[in-house]
């Protein structure tokens, strides 16, 4: 998969809020995370809600949140997180100081 | 803009516990959706079925069981893409109505 | 109970189940779901043959399969790294079918207790674990167990240390998920279909652990 994320990296959700049939939920639109695993490309399920093929696929992230960095006023230990499975697409870069 | 479907965060009460047993028309509307997804004839796909869902709107997760919405997306599906008519789903269902109301005479 | 129809023996349907043994009353939807199969089996679109062994399919599908993988995973380490990598290939060693929708197992170890969801639907590795319980496909749980897992998780009775990471996993994209849950102190004498009976549902959807106190 020739892919622009390696696990690892920090990402940021893009904050972009289309119609249409979305796999990246409002929740983690705009938020950084880390990626964790590599999923595999998949045509895509934003085109292919609309009976298109999807191609050509996309490569799928797992992408590693933490709790605090998603909820401002999360209810729990530093350490929790929620996982989830990106397209890349809806991923950029963390751009950071010294990076 | 933030779509009904996507819910996760929002405040809502406790989970109910509750479970009850899948009736038949339930198992038969999870068996339709299998075989028109299904590898053997891919006659719809799962994006299709949940985008169907999601253009059900708001009002169906207040009006509409879990098993509703599942048999009311997949039927507009296939009305759009021509595999049944609004004519012929008419005609059946008068059919099926009658049928069933004379079994329960 | 009423009889069946007359013409029951020459009906080319799958079986409608009898009204009044259908659980309430007779729904419109009900009607139309009976009317879009007949409409696609007048069609060739599926055979009502293909209608029954789907529906004998559901019926099949239960928690115990993922509790004899769990189970197999325990005793054997080799399996539960493959299983790990690859729960569908990992089924198939078992002669089970886990269909083609791929099905990620996560690990609880002692840091991390998993949990999963589906936010924007209700995506379930149905194709192992069989239909999902009600509670799973709810506007409550779908809500609230990403942003208060804990809280949820205690209304299930299950309480996690601080000290123990809680991951929720929001099946997003293709893929399904499952725990493997922690196999419980105590049960070093027990074999492969012992340890099956102590895995339930809820602890591989990660709601709830086993307790052997």
């Amino acid at each position: 998969m020739s892919a622009r994320f390696i696990v690892g990296d920090r990402v940021r959700v893009r904050q972009a809020y289309p119609p249409g049939h979305v796999r990246t939920p409002y929740y983690v639109r705009g938020k950084e995370g880390v990626v964790s695993r590599m999923i595999a490309e998949h045509p895509n399920p934003e085109e292919r809600a609309y009976g298109r093929d999807g191609l050509p696929p996309v490569p799928v992230y797992r992408v590693l949140f933490r709790q605090n960095d998603l909820w401002q006023d999360y209810q729990g230990p530093e350490g929790d997180t929620t996982e989830l499975d990106i397209q890349e697409h809806w991923l950029g870069p963390l751009e950071e100081d010294g990076e | 803009m933030r779509r009904h479907h996507d819910m996760g965060g929002l405040d809502a009460g406790p989970v109910d516990p509750a479970e009850h047993d899948y009736t038949p028309w339930e198992k038969r509307v999870d068996a339709i959706v299998r075989l028109l997804a299904g590898k053997e004839r891919r006659l719809i796909t799962l994006d299709e079925h949940r985008r169907a869902m999601e253009d059900l709107g708001p009002g169906a997760y207040d009006e509409l069981s879990y098993y509703e919405r599942w048999i009311s997306a997949i039927t507009n599906i296939l009305i759009e893409k021509g595999v049944i008519s609004v004519e012929e789903l008419g005609g059946k269902m008068e059919a099926v109505k009658a049928r069933w109301q004379e079994a329960r005479e | 109970m009423s009889e069946t129809h007359s013409h029951d023996d020459d009906w080319p349907y799958p079986h409608p189940q009898q009204p009044d043994i259908e659980d309430g009353p007779l729904t419109d939807l009900m009607i139309m779901t009976d009317a879009v199969a007949e409409l696609l089996i007048d069609k060739e679109v599926f055979s009502a043959d293909d209608m029954r062994r789907t529906l004998e399919a559901i019926d099949s599908k239960s928690p115990a399969e993922g509790a004899r993988m769990v189970a197999h995973a325990w005793l054997d380490p080799e399996f539960k790294a493959r299983m790990l990598e690859d729960v569908n290939a990992a089924a198939e060693e078992m002669s089970i079918d886990a269909s083609t929708i791929p099905i990620l197992a996560v690990e609880n170890t002692k840091d991390i207790h998993n949990v999963i969801v589906c936010t924007l639907c209700s995506c379930y590795p149905k194709y192992l674990l069989g239909l999902p319980p009600d509670w799973y496909k709810s506007r409550a749980y779908r809500s609230r167990l990403v942003r208060e897992p804990r809280a949820v998780l205690k209304e299930f009775g299950t309480e996690i240390p601080d000290d123990v990471e809680v991951r929720v996993h929001d099946s997003t994209a293709e893929l399904r998920y499952m725990i493997l849950p922690m196999r419980p102190k105590g049960t070093e004498d027990m074999d492969e279909e012992a340890l099956a009976g102590l895995v339930t549902r809820d602890c591989m959807i990660g709601v709830t652990v086993i307790d052997r106190d």
